[in-house]
């Protein structure tokens, strides 16, 4: 027989969600609501003079050349921070799980970098890539190689995916070593006494049994890349030399608080969020299909 | 009661009753702004001896950042009803700040409402003139202004056999040679490109940037400086920048190192370096006028200003105003502007405050250092040199460093990327018209 379980009518299940539920509204609805609000409307900087203008905002974004280019920059971007911190992670995390001796510190070492903040890595491999002063570019130009990411707009791209990607290879790994982990030894061991190879295990055992942890690694990176890299893109290159580094997310705020434009800048926010939205739910709806749990 | 208790209630009610009885003292009068480092800290001795000489009111400076930041901090705490009483804007935010009509208070006319003593008379024309008025009332009060100048590394023009500081450019470009031939990393770098190489060089040979007196007329301007002997300009820097006669160092003051570690033998930016460049350079040093083109021009205009100055907002009690006119008077007073003028390579904004200087002998046993005032007064400014007033201009700013930037990668031609820049800093202009409803 079964036990139903029956919990009474009580205001305390209320009471106990209330806190999160208020901070959401506070920080996250109420300002998500103000920014649909002000991306109808065109107004001076200090809101005197206010005229609301339906879609318009988001029709002269999609004229803009610059605001194109950045749609076209954001998705190089987050393709590549996306694909380099899984892949990266990935391999450390298969090396790690192998690893008998010395397993606790290589792991430490391999995650600390997920606790640092964006800013300081994004301050810290800026100065080490510093055309004057950076310890990288000297060794570069003893090759003979110019590094000068304040006029190159492709290596002001590259350093900003390699100090967005190093942070989150620790977030990944952490991840990938967990669901290697929960992976059943015996079937590995089976595969190996019919023959497999280490990558022919890795291939058809290994990686299909990972899916659901990478489309899950997938999901938060893609959200990453496209939100949580402003700090770094802020401290490293502001935006780029020619705009080379001005992804969506930085555009945002450099067009709503250093241009002043607060309806075109809600707009780009709109859109951000429209596109994350999207991303999130194709990729539930199609690609989890594929995952095999 | 526990032991905790008797203690901590007392405690508590103490520490109110201190707190409450200091408060009722002066009224305070905030100050937002924007200088970091040692100017932070002489800002920080101006409102402190303000303060000693009255104890009516209480000038409290609070640092916000970079000027952009500084500006943004304002509006914001404008639009939520915690706006300070002043506020140091830089001169590309002169026109955002204008069009607030309702949240701006245009100091000559806070100073009459307050009845203190204010004479227009007494500032230098090539100062306010960027913010009056085309009716010549003055609209915020200037504090920090400076000018750029060329800087240049005597002991480097010694070693590399340049006998006299270049007046025209084609003198640069043989200055430069001789300095690259000598050995040197690069002939001259800039700073501020987009002040210096653009705005100033438009002022410096009275060229207009854009129509309507450059923008002082209305806010339907359009931009100018896409013409031939700017583009021109670009493509002799781009050119020189194959040989290193110029290299780029960035778009602010972030190649001042270049300078001072004797990379590069000449550098133009702010005359409010001088600070700085008297700290870290460990050669001799001068300053002189910027050079100019003999075939535009048969001798220079007059420079532009740039810096900061101080606006006062709205929304404010009356008798916190008479503070801040008090303030203002004060900061305007010969010895402070003296003070502040030598001490930091800003200009001085008075005439008394010029002429005490001179009094002082400031500028003999500092040769060079008149150089930015006499540049800003060397003619009565024409419509293309007394300044300019184009809205988003912070916006236009980096649109033509990010043109310039184009350039001096190779990227595109002088003329291409002058042209792109005025295009993308038309449309800029046009959404501030929209949205500013004139």
């Amino acid at each position: 027989m079964l036990k139903n379980v029956h919990f009474g009518p009580s205001v305390l299940p209320f009471l106990l969600v209330a806190p999160q539920i208020i901070v959401t509204i506070i920080f996250f609805i109420w300002p998500a609501g103000q920014a649909l609000y002000q991306s109808l409307l065109i107004q001076d900087a200090f809101g005197l003079k206010t005229e609301f203008v339906w879609l318009e905002n988001f029709g002269i974004l999609f004229s803009e050349e610059q605001y194109r280019n950045s749609f076209g920059r954001t998705v190089v971007f987050s393709s590549l921070v996306a694909i380099l911190s899984m892949s990266f992670a990935l391999i450390l995390a298969v090396l790690a799980d192998r690893v008998i001796k010395g397993a606790g510190t290589y792991r430490t070492f391999l995650i600390w970098p997920y606790a640092v903040a964006p800013v300081t890595a994004g301050a810290l491999w800026v100065f080490m890539f510093d055309p004057t002063l950076g310890i990288v570019t000297y060794g570069l130009s003893a090759m003979g190689y110019d590094w000068n990411h304040k006029l190159n707009g492709g290596e002001a791209m590259a350093l900003v995916v390699m100090a967005a990607a190093w942070k989150q290879v620790a977030y990944n790994f952490l991840f990938f070593l967990a669901g290697l982990q929960s992976i059943p030894k015996s079937l590995i061991e089976a595969a190996a006494i019919d023959g497999a190879g280490p990558v022919r295990r890795f291939r058809d055992i290994i990686f299909p049994l990972l899916s659901p942890t990478t489309f899950f690694l997938l999901v938060i990176n893609i959200v990453y890349a496209f939100f949580d890299t402003f700090g770094i893109v802020h401290v490293m290159t502001a935006g780029g030399p020619a705009g080379a580094t001005n992804i969506l997310v930085y555009k945002v705020f450099s067009d709503g608080f250093v241009g002043l434009d607060l309806g075109g800048s809600a707009a780009q926010s709109v859109i951000l969020m429209i596109i994350v939205i999207g991303l999130t739910v194709v990729q539930f709806k199609y690609v989890e299909k594929k995952v095999a749990y | 009661m526990s032991i905790f208790k008797k203690l901590f209630v007392p405690a508590v009610l103490a520490a109110v009753a201190s707190s409450t009885g200091l408060a009722s003292a002066a009224t305070e009068v905030q100050w937002w702004h924007a200088m970091g480092g040692t100017n932070g800290e002489r800002v920080n001795k101006i409102a402190a001896d303000f303060n000693a000489t009255q104890s009516e009111y209480k000038v409290v400076p609070t640092f916000k950042g970079n000027y952009t930041e500084t500006m943004t901090a304002a509006i914001a705490a404008f639009r939520a009803k915690k706006q300070p009483h002043i506020v140091q804007v830089f001169e590309v935010g002169t026109a955002t700040m204008m069009a607030a009509k309702g949240a701006v208070y245009p100091v000559e006319q806070m100073m009459k409402d307050a009845g203190e003593p204010f004479d227009k008379s007494q500032y230098l024309p090539a100062v306010i003139s960027y913010y009056q008025t085309s009716g010549g009332e003055l609209l915020s009060m200037p504090f920090n202004s400076s000018t750029p100048v060329l800087w240049y590394n005597a002991d480097a023009f010694k070693k590399a056999g340049v006998a006299s500081v270049p007046k025209t450019w084609p003198e640069m470009k043989t200055a430069s040679e001789k300095l690259v031939a000598a050995g040197y990393k690069c002939g001259f770098s800039f700073g501020w490109q987009s002040w210096v190489m653009v705005e100033n060089f438009s002022a410096w040979h009275n060229l207009p940037m854009g129509t309507e007196e450059n923008g002082f007329k209305g806010t339907n301007t359009i931009f100018e400086f896409d013409n031939d002997i700017v583009k021109t300009h670009m493509a002799n820097l781009q050119d020189w920048s194959k040989n290193k006669l110029f290299v780029y160092g960035g778009r602010r003051g972030d190649s001042l190192s270049m300078f001072t570690n004797g990379e590069c033998g000449m550098w133009m930016n702010s005359s409010a370096y001088y600070g700085s460049i008297k700290k870290q350079a460990k050669f001799e040093f001068g300053q002189s006028m910027l050079p100019f083109y003999p075939n535009v021009i048969k001798s220079p205009q007059n420079s532009i200003i740039g810096g900061a100055t101080l606006w006062v907002l709205k929304g404010k009690k009356a008798d916190e105003y008479k503070g801040v006119a008090q303030f203002m008077n004060y900061l305007s007073s010969p010895e402070v502007q003296a003070w502040w003028h030598q001490e930091t390579g800003y200009v001085p904004i008075t005439t008394p405050a010029y002429e005490l200087s001179k009094k002082q002998g400031f500028y003999k046993s500092n040769p060079g250092t008149d150089t930015a005032i006499k540049q800003l007064s060397l003619n009565t400014p024409t419509p293309n040199s007394r300044g300019i007033r184009f809205g988003n201009f912070v916006q236009i700013r980096d649109v033509i460093n990010e043109e310039m930037e184009a350039i001096w990668s190779g990227d595109k031609t002088g003329a291409a990327g002058m042209d792109e820049a005025a295009k993308r800093g038309d449309v800029l202009l046009r959404k501030f018209e929209r949205a500013n409803g004139s």
